[in-house]
């Protein structure tokens, strides 16, 4: 049976529901299916792996320094090593901050092809289905080859489970010098916005907020859903939020379930960044904004009038 | 300093995309210089004026077309340029190899530029394959770059607000990203002496490059159309305050 590694991201310890969902995406196929650990991994942890349909979790037992552990490089390395020992037919691994920085490492050391923030794949043909030209075309790319990699948009399957028995095992790497490359320091900012790709709700606002004081009415109404805080270009330029928050074609590109657009008119440019979320709600004064011809709902009217009373009612 | 740039010709971001096959676009549309890439040749421009001595060459891999995005870096600071020229559509490995032939071909690069990724295929791993076959140190979203003598400081983003700072070991491949710099428009001057700058163009076979075991293939091309029905929330704010609630809690079911 062919064997699918799948490169596990945790929070806190726990298994975070986007790296379930690319597990449930594996789990489609008729493989073995291997959790790749870098961090770490608690009973707990290894049960719910288990319960998504991995049948053997791998401690790769990667050096707690955090000059290590934080270098990507070294994450890569060890994700490297690991599918060798192995002999993993297929890698997966989610299209996140930390992914985008490791995945297509791996793919490099390996040598072997690999398509990056995948909306679904076919295991059996090895196609992956993914957005280019700013999210205006969808394109099937197939893969062939010993090893093929793919890394998955976050969010692209919702999790379902598909109980496996799980064994552990541990893999120490060859902590091999990395040549060339030394972490000197990391900046975990505030932690705020790390969960923008991955978050259920986005409430992003753009222009129309007029000015970073204004943006509080986002934060605000994003505090009592529980959602994370985008916005557009504009707003990042204008500097009433930090680049972490921007949402697009050169920002972050998100699949959350509810997208609340406030003050964004819907650029193709910021669309390439929102356009896969499962609904689009937007608050525009202008009805012939180009949003408001591409959403699920559209409410007319003066965000300034609106936010505060979805702040009061929620 | 030897300092390459890889550049890519690619649509505007804000072109009409036409697919025709269902495989291929039509290339009728407006192609410029990948926009991180402006990024890339950038800072190569201010490392040049810091370092005595020091060329910048920009890369790419293209039709014959793709001459103009050569001279577009070449408006923003490049001395030369080198055009691998091919019709075919290359996959990263193989563009990667040819990147790093053509490199080899002409010298000896201290320091290696990409742009973070190219807004048309948006494979984010040239850079790494790049790094790779050169065994260089890779870094890539770089916000802010420090040469010294033989080690080049790197800020890199991670999105969610992360940092991390590397020291990488000369030479080294870096991924530019929006944070590292401002791309200035070129002045008319810059245009016009970018014009009589050389370009070396040169074909894929001629670079023998050794396929890669492995490949991957365009099987097709769909737009990505929006199959949404705008529905309307109207009533006092208040009321659709209400009814956008009603909406998260009972259809999307994201609030409890
Ligand atoms: C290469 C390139 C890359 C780019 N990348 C990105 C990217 O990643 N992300 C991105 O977002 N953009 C990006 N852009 C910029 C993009 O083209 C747009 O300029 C930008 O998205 C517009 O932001 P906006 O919608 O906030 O502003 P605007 O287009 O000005 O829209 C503001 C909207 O707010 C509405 N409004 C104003 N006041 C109110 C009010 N009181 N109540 C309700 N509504 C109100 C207006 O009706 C309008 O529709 C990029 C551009 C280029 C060229």
């Amino acid at each position: 049976m062919k064997k699918t590694g799948i490169l596990i991201e945790m929070e806190k310890k726990r298994v975070k529901d986007t790296t379930l969902g690319m597990i449930t995406l594996a789990a489609r196929a008729d493989t073995d299916l291997y959790a790749l650990v870098l961090d770490g991994v608690d009973d707990p942890a290894c049960e719910i792996l288990a319960q998504y349909g991995i049948t053997t979790v791998v401690d790769l037992g990667l050096s707690s320094a955090p000059e290590i552990r934080l270098n990507p490089a070294a994450r890569a390395d060890a994700v490297t090593q690991a599918a060798q020992k192995l002999q993993l037919d297929v890698i997966f691994g989610l299209s996140s901050a930390d992914g985008k920085d490791i995945i297509p490492r791996v793919a490099a050391l390996l040598d072997v092809p690999l398509v990056m923030d995948c909306l679904d794949v076919d295991l059996e043909k090895n196609i992956a289905r993914t957005s280019q030209y700013s999210g205006k075309v969808l394109a099937d790319i197939q893969l062939t080859g010993d090893v093929v990699i793919f890394g998955i948009r976050p969010n692209a399957v919702q999790p379902v489970p598909s109980p496996a028995q799980a064994k552990k095992i541990k893999m120490a790497s060859d902590s091999a010098a990395l040549p060339g490359s030394a972490l000197l320091s990391w900046d975990d900012g505030d932690g705020a916005q790390a969960g923008l790709a991955e978050a259920d709700i986005i409430i992003a606002g753009g222009r129309g907020l007029k000015n970073s004081d204004n943006f509080s009415l986002i934060f605000d109404c994003a505090k009592k859903m529980h959602a994370a805080v985008g916005a557009s270009r504009v707003a990042v330029d204008e500097g009433w939020v930090p680049y972490a928050f921007q949402v697009g074609q050169t920002g972050e590109k998100v699949s959350p379930q509810v997208y609340i657009a406030c003050g964004i008119s819907g650029s193709i440019q910021h669309f390439a960044g929102m356009k896969t979320a499962r609904m689009i709600i937007a608050v525009n004064k202008d009805e012939n904004a180009a949003i408001m011809a591409n959403c699920d709902y559209h409410v007319q009217g003066d965000l300034f009038e609106i936010l505060p009373e979805l702040i009061r009612q929620l | 300093m030897q300092i390459y740039v890889c550049v890519k010709h690619v649509p505007d971001s804000a072109a009409n995309i036409h697919i025709l096959d269902g495989i291929r676009i039509d290339e009728k549309v407006a192609f410029l210089l990948n926009p991180y890439d402006e990024h890339a040749v950038t800072e190569a421009a201010a490392l040049k004026k810091k370092v005595q001595d020091s060329e910048i060459i920009a890369v790419c891999l293209g039709k014959p077309d793709a001459q103009k995005t050569i001279r577009s870096a070449m408006a923003m600071g490049a001395d030369r340029g080198i055009l691998v020229e091919t019709d075919e559509a290359c996959d990263s490995m193989t563009t990667a190899r040819a990147l790093h032939a053509a490199i080899v071909q002409d010298g000896s690069a201290d320091i290696i530029f990409t742009g973070k990724e190219s807004i048309d295929s948006e494979g984010m791993q040239t850079q790494f394959r790049i790094g790779a076959l050169f065994s260089f140190p890779v870094v890539t979203n770089a916000a802010s770059l420090d040469i010294s003598s033989e080690t080049a400081v790197v800020t890199c983003e991670l999105s969610g607000g992360r940092t991390r700072s590397f020291e990488l070991a000369l030479p080294c491949v870096v991924g530019a990203g929006r944070g590292l710099n401002t791309p200035g428009y070129p002045t008319f001057p810059d245009v016009v002496k970018a014009r009589k700058k050389p370009i070396k163009t040169v074909s894929m076979d001629s670079l023998s490059i050794t396929p890669a075991a492995g490949f991957a293939k365009t099987v097709s091309l769909t737009p990505l159309v929006q199959k949404r029905h705008p529905k309307k929330i109207t009533g006092t704010p208040a009321d659709q305050a209400k009814e956008i609630i009603r909406i998260l809690r009972q259809e999307a079911k994201v609030l409890a």
